[in-house]
């Protein structure tokens, strides 16, 4: 029987914003088999979302759905998780919104390591306001305010989630569509602050500018350099030269923040 | 049963004044001069369960009391000049999400850095025309410790009651200076819940003006799924561009508060009814012009006060009839000139307005007050 998709999406809200080609809705699917996984309850379940076109995801989705500032979900999923911790936060977003202006509140979300789970989609690009390049638009890369090639060094989001502090990094590409809902799978079942950077598209955007001449190539090009770390850990510095590792990056158990918030509580009602 | 009674600072009155009201969930930054109602509730919110957040910079924080505030927490947040500044787009997601929250932000010098020490009343333009668009405003200025304690717990009862954030301004005079204080017993002052949904969760709408200007806010997590965005919205939460909801909107939100300005607006009248003079003026300056008063009173000037208790929304209609009475109104405010705006606008060219304006990080003293007072012919 054919996955029914409907269950967990709002009536009357699509058609979505999204161009064809783009990634994201494969990603929303994804995420959907992932809460059907789980079993996640709707009203127990917030999908909280910055600015930009992966940030109108929670939109579709029919639980608490709360679409925030520019770069401010971490920040806003902090307060909803703090004040209901029983409530399951899942944040979305994309690589401008969660790295650039929101930067800052994702690096401390990751340090925090309180219990929810981010989900960037990284198409390179700031593809909502026109295509201007973002934190991890490769260098040398055109946008449209970098009509000479982008100067800018990029960041590695799983990298910098690692770095952070974030307890389970993923990583995965809008082309292993089926890969996608188990790492999110493992991501919510992880005690902590979990990230799961998916590999994305924006044929509108960044495609046209950067010579791909249809959505198949820039699909082909995540198949392309997408290398699962169980095949990696076999090959050598120059075959996985210009390759993304995919799959579970990194997974350790630290105290999860609510948990050892808690214990302050308890040594605050026994300092009374 | 005798009352308990403190000796304590203003910020610290703020801070026990929130937990009064029924706050469980404070996000805030450091910042001078307003920390200390941190350190309070990062050591009294836990006793009761309630959660204390230091975030990673002061949007953060304002982002944290939104977030919780959905939850159905009573939320807080303090602040001062530059992290008012920084948490502007946030007041903005509050009033157009229609997110009940309290800021709680100390007046110092400014702009920028400023004098993080000095005292000023630089910020009450900022409370009203500090984020961008149209949106209602609710800003109270107490001038003691005692009412700073009392308009804190105002602030959270108006939060609800209009389900949008409400700023309480002290100076940093008010805010550090030491006082006594009387604590009310639970119960003897009035504290406002929430106005929840009755209708079951498959026909909540958040924005259904079918219940009035003021719609029932669900809890996330209750049993009721919605949409919250900061775009312009319809009724069930989800954005909109079509002109008559959008404009509809808008005029409800901010219709909120000016429909309602008898039911927020609050003020000290003293020594009006015969006054030739009048000064205007809040926070502490308010307390200098008071001496100032009694002292023209005993030199035979018949000079009053008007103290204003609620900045936004101004009390308009109370100028306009004092402008109608006296022979001119004297404003003395640490700022060059923000009350004194407000007052020409309502006093129309009637009467003339004197200002004194300091940002000196000195507090106005009587005696400019009074010298003032003796100009107006």
């Amino acid at each position: 029987m054919a996955f029914d998709y409907d269950k967990w999406l709002r009536p009357g809200k699509l058609p979505h914003i999204w161009c064809p080609g783009c990634g994201h809705g494969i990603v929303m699917k994804g995420l959907i088999r992932a809460m059907e996984t789980l079993q996640l309850k709707k009203e127990e379940t917030a999908v909280v979302s910055g600015i930009g076109c992966a940030s109108r995801l929670p939109g579709y989705i029919d639980c608490c759905t709360l679409h925030t500032a520019h770069g401010r979900a971490a920040a806003f999923a902090t307060g909803v998780k703090m004040a209901k911790p029983e409530m399951n936060v899942i944040l979305v977003g994309g690589d401008g919104d969660g790295t650039a202006i929101g930067g800052n509140h994702f690096i401390h979300a990751c340090r925090r390591n309180i219990d929810m789970t981010y989900i960037i989609m990284n198409n390179y690009i700031y593809g909502m306001t026109g295509g201007q390049f973002s934190p991890c638009t490769p260098t040398g890369h055109k946008a449209s305010t970098t009509p000479y090639g982008n100067p800018d060094p990029g960041f590695d989001i799983a990298k910098l989630a690692i770095g952070a502090g974030a307890t389970f990094v993923a990583r995965g590409t809008a082309f292993h569509a089926n890969q996608i809902d188990k790492l999110i799978v493992e991501a919510i079942q992880h005690k902590g602050f979990s990230v799961v950077e998916i590999l994305d598209d924006c044929p509108t955007t960044y495609g046209r500018r950067n010579k791909y001449k249809s959505v198949i190539e820039m699909m082909n090009r995540l198949k392309e350099v997408a290398v699962p770390v169980k095949a990696a850990e076999k090959m050598t510095a120059e075959q996985l030269q210009g390759k993304v590792l995919t799959g579970v990056l990194y997974k350790e158990v630290k105290p999860e923040y609510i948990e050892e918030y808690a214990k302050v509580i308890e040594r605050a009602k026994a300092a009374k | 049963m005798s009352k308990k009674v403190a000796f304590l600072q203003g910020n610290e009155a703020a801070a026990h004044g929130a937990l009064y009201a029924g706050c469980n969930f404070f996000a805030g930054y450091p910042i001078t001069p307003s920390t200390e109602v941190s350190e309070v509730l990062s050591a009294e919110l836990p006793k009761t369960g309630g959660k204390f957040l230091q975030m990673e910079d002061e949007i953060a924080a304002m982002a944290a009391i939104l977030g919780a505030s959905l939850t159905g927490a009573k939320v807080l947040t303090s602040t001062s000049g530059p992290g008012l500044s920084l948490k502007q787009e946030l007041i903005g997601y509050g009033c157009i999400a229609e997110i009940p929250c309290v800021v709680y932000n100390v007046m110092r010098g400014g702009p920028s850095t400023g004098m993080p020490t000095g005292p000023s009343q630089s910020d009450v333009m900022c409370a009203k025309w500090g984020t961008h668009g149209d949106h209602p405003a609710i800003c109270l200025v107490p001038a003691s410790v005692q009412e700073t304690y009392d308009e804190v717990i105002r602030a959270f009862n108006l939060s609800e009651k209009y389900r949008t954030p409400v700023m309480v301004m002290p100076d940093e005079i008010v805010a550090h200076m030491r006082e006594r204080i009387v604590f009310p017993e639970p119960g003897e002052v009035a504290v406002t819940p929430r106005k929840t949904p009755t209708v079951p969760p498959e026909q909540y709408k958040p924005y259904d003006t079918s219940f009035g200007d003021v719609p029932p806010l669900a809890a996330f997590g209750s049993g009721y799924k919605f949409h919250v965005t900061g775009l312009n919205k319809m009724a069930d939460g989800f954005p909109t561009t079509k002109a008559d909801i959008v404009q509809a909107e808008e005029e409800r939100q901010v219709r909120k508060v000016d429909a309602n300005i008898d039911d927020i607006v609050t003020f000290e009248e003293y020594l009006l009814d015969d006054a030739d003079v009048v000064v205007v003026a809040y926070g502490s300056t308010s307390r200098s012009a008071r001496y100032a008063v009694n002292v023209a009173r005993e030199q035979g000037i018949k000079a009053g006060m008007f103290r204003i208790k609620t900045f936004w929304p101004f009390p308009d209609k109370q100028i306009k009839a004092l402008a109608g009475k006296v022979k001119g109104i004297v404003i003395p405010e640490m700022n060059l000139g923000m009350c004194s705006l407000e007052l020409e606008r309502c006093a129309q060219g009637k009467v003339p307005v004197l200002g004194i304006f300091r940002v000196d990080g000195e507090p106005i003293n009587p005696d400019q007050i009074l010298a003032k007072i003796k100009e107006v012919k």
